[in-house]
């Protein structure tokens, strides 16, 4: 078994955050697995994206050009990644940061207003756990529980006052997510 | 034989048997026997390392009876700065040339002053490369004549000489930096004297400490050595004045 | 101890400080900079030393002086830092002294780029500095690994007195893996025969690299080239995937190693017979294995971040025996399976090149794939 998530989005948006506690996760959960950012020369503010591969073997490349789930935070990375998405796959898009629908029809496309549903819950800065809450309910290689306790084991003792917000976002996206999924089911 | 109570004059228990290999007239044998005569007054032949330049001094370690490492040129203060750390409790030297320390060497030597490294360095400003046959160096005096400078060095296109116990004493990291020269008895005294603070102010831990020293080099200049001396005199000590460029308030109270 | 997840650089520098490490000097450079921005908090909270250079070739020659100590010491730096270092590579070989040097590499020639290349393997492992030396090399594929090797490059400097280096690519550094650290090592007094650490109860050492006699500098080659025979013997490391049963074998290392093994996956599920097999010394290389491949397999596919470096070592093994093909990516560009899983298509095919240098042909199969 192996198993892909790209996360694309703005410098500053929490892209590599919301890799790493998938990748928390699944270390916790026993699985093998690789989180690796691609960088640029610029420290802030460029685009910036990573990949989670998880894996029950030693896991080969860390890059995948087809992935099967991606989560698309702003729209150069929807444009670019919607493309990308293996047929069949998943593609979560913060709705706040775009102004299309979905072009593609072979993959389940959800689109979660991530910037709303951030500053409802009390923090825009919760923007990457809703979109992995949102992940996880449409691509459910983990459970959303065990992102919880990866989180909650791994935020530096300084951070962890900021816990209940950080599930609470990660609630409303896998609630979002699943609501949609159930409409398009029906 | 002579007799123990009539010997005035012996070989330094810092040096080897080994002759140098030094041309004669050469001031470097006065300031390699400056330094033993240090390391064996001060008692620290056995804890002390030194690092050889490249250049005419390159074969340093085969006089001086003290463990030897031999850097890449210009590169001494940055082993010496890599055998402190390791083993600050030692004494560490290098003796550099002036090609090596003020051309080649020039970021490795502002950089280990300038962290205040707790070397000690002996430097050497002979105004020539002299191993390689004499060529100029950063140190070569405005007109003078070398085999890269045939017609004078011409400070339009080849530059100025630097001066480099003036230009590290601007550093914080440095607690002392003298200029002396080598070219009579009195100054050899004050040499030896200078050498000893700069051994002295590495053994407080009062920070980086160079000794420059103006010599003489008879075979590349082309003079018989008395007139190499004089030339130091006439005209190295005009252009590198002798004097103290920085001594550390806490160097200056000690008494050698 | 459980697994934690490490950035590879981060996971580097532990490993290194784990291993024993007393010293450290670098330079910043991309992107290899975490390792010294670890120790630098790192060392100076375990009282060991740390000074971050004026520039690479001041620290690779602070690595010089530490090393004639006997001290376990180590520098980083990514490929134009490395170029500045290989007069220090060179005065450390021959003056025998243990150093660990560690190359993340990025893309060149020049100033390059910041991202993940393998174009320094020639410079590594065949030449670099002056000079007849030998130096190993290893060349880790994840995190972990590169935490194994660390320890091990240590010991084998010690033990063969001599560089080795470390050689992988910006993703490994940057990447982040659940991974084991060893047990810290205490540091041992540091006492060998040949050390420079003041004469103190013993006849004074020199240690240098001069030998102005040339049969005495040509005796030292000669005792230089003994040990790297006693290496070639000893210490060639390497992984083997799917071999049993191969009919044609892939040959990377690091990075280009792990996504071959993502595409040989893939035409193993179509029922393809492909192995591979993942150099871990690329210094000594793994020519025996090669070798012995070469007289039951039908083709050999190098693939690699470069211009086809490790490529010439795998055809010196083959020696003509059976076509080695090449596939690479280059300047900063990583491959995906596909690129690879498409080059086994071909070989399966039996489409190879003949009587052309198989990185001609390369070049003209990648006419249509690279982006202009």
């Amino acid at each position: 078994m192996q198993k892909e998530i790209l996360i694309a989005g703005f410098g500053g948006q929490g892209v590599l955050f919301a890799g790493q506690v998938l990748a928390y996760a699944a270390m916790d959960s026993g699985k093998i697995v690789t989180w690796i950012p691609s960088y640029g020369p610029e420290m802030r503010g460029g685009t910036a994206n990573c990949t989670v591969v998880v894996a029950d073997e030693e896991i080969g490349s860390p890059l995948v050009k087809n992935p099967p789930a991606v989560i698309a935070l702003n729209l150069p990375s929807f444009d670019k990644y919607e493309d990308l998405v293996q047929p069949g796959g998943v593609l979560i898009v913060n709705q706040s940061m775009v102004d299309r629908t979905a072009k593609r029809t072979d993959i389940t496309t959800i689109f979660v207003p991530g910037n709303e549903v951030a500053e409802e819950t009390g923090d825009r800065r919760l923007l990457n756990m809703v979109m992995v809450g949102a992940l996880l309910a449409a691509y459910p290689i983990l459970s959303l529980d065990e992102a919880k306790a990866a989180l909650k084991a791994h935020l530096p003792a300084k951070h962890q006052k900021l816990i209940p917000n950080n599930y609470a976002a990660m609630d409303k996206g896998y609630a979002h997510a699943k609501a949609q999924m159930e409409k398009v089911a029906a | 034989m002579v007799a123990p109570n009539n010997l005035v004059y012996d070989r330094p228990e810092g040096f080897t048997d080994t002759p140098t290999h030094y041309c004669p007239g050469c001031t470097h044998g006065v300031a390699h026997r400056l330094i033993a005569e240090v390391l064996e007054e001060m008692n620290i032949i056995p804890r002390t390392i030194g690092v050889a330049p490249v250049g005419c001094s390159v074969f340093a370690y085969n006089y001086f009876d003290t463990d030897f490492v031999e850097a890449p040129h210009g590169r001494a203060p940055a082993m010496a700065t890599g055998i402190k750390r390791v083993l600050p409790d030692r004494i560490v030297f290098t003796y550099q040339g002036d090609g090596d320390l003020a051309s080649i060497g020039m970021g490795e030597i502002v950089h280990a002053a300038a962290r205040g490294e707790n070397i000690t360095v002996v430097f050497i400003n002979n105004a020539n490369y002299g191993m390689t046959g004499g060529q100029m160096a950063p140190t070569t005096l405005p007109g003078m004549k070398t085999t890269s400078s045939p017609n004078g060095r011409d400070v339009e296109t080849q530059g100025y000489p630097i001066k480099m116990a003036e230009m590290l004493s601007t550093l914080d990291g440095v607690g002392y930096c003298v200029r002396r020269s080598l070219h009579d008895p009195k100054n050899i005294r004050l040499a030896k004297k200078a050498i000893r603070t700069a051994f002295e102010t590495q053994a407080r831990g009062l920070g980086f400490s160079m000794v420059e020293l103006l010599s003489t080099c008879p075979t590349n200049w082309g003079m018989t050595p008395v007139n190499a001396l004089k030339f130091v005199e006439e005209h190295m000590v005009p252009a590198f004045p002798l004097g103290d460029y920085k001594v550390a308030a806490s160097v200056a109270q000690i008494k050698v | 101890m459980p697994k934690e997840l490490w950035k590879g650089n981060e996971a580097i520098a532990e490993a290194a400080v784990r291993a024993g490490l007393q010293a450290y000097f670098g330079y910043p450079i991309t992107p290899q900079t975490e390792i010294l921005e670890y120790l630098s908090r790192r060392m100076p909270e375990l009282g060991r030393a740390f000074v971050q250079a004026e520039s690479e070739l001041g620290a690779i020659n602070m690595v010089y002086g530490a090393a004639c100590t006997g001290a376990r010491v180590m520098s980083t730096s990514s490929s134009p830092g490395v170029s500045l270092m290989m007069e220090g590579l060179s005065y450390i070989a021959g003056t025998e002294v243990p150093a660990v040097l560690v190359n993340v590499m990025r893309g060149g020639p020049g100033l390059g780029n910041i991202a993940p290349a393998q174009s320094d393997y020639n410079q590594a492992v065949h030449g670099g500095g002056h000079g007849d030396y030998p130096r190993i090399v290893l060349a880790p594929s994840s995190v972990q690994e590169a935490i194994d090797l660390m320890g091990l490059s240590f010991d084998l400097a010690e033990k063969y007195r001599m560089i080795c280096m470390v050689i992988l690519d910006g993703s490994i550094g940057q990447m982040m893996e659940p991974a084991e650290m060893p047990e810290m090592k205490p540091i041992t007094e540091r006492k060998f025969d040949w050390n420079t650490d003041g004469a103190i109860n013993r006849e004074r050492r020199i240690l240098s690299s001069i030998y102005i006699d040339p049969p005495a500098e040509e005796v030292a080659n000669f005792r230089l080239a003994k040990r790297w025979q006693e290496v070639q013997a000893n210490e060639v490391r390497y992984k083997e995937y799917f071999l049993d049963d191969a009919e044609f074998v892939i040959v990377g290392f690091g990075t280009a190693g792990r996504v071959a093994l993502s595409a040989v996956r893939a035409a193993r599920a179509e029922g393809i017979k492909v192995g591979l097999l993942r150099p871990i010394t690329v210094s000594p290389y793994p020519y025996e294995v090669i070798d012995q491949l070469a007289g039951r397999v039908s083709a050999f596919l190098v693939t690699e971040m470069n211009m086809g470096q490790m490529f010439d070592d795998v055809r010196l093994a083959v020696r003509g025996r059976v076509p080695v093909e090449f596939y690479g990516r280059t300047g900063g560009v990583v491959p995906f399976p596909d690129e690879i899983l498409a080059e086994i298509h071909r070989i399966a095919a039996g489409q190879w090149s003949v009587d052309r240098d198989p990185r001609d042909s390369w070049q003209t199969r990648m006419a249509s794939v690279i982006e202009r």
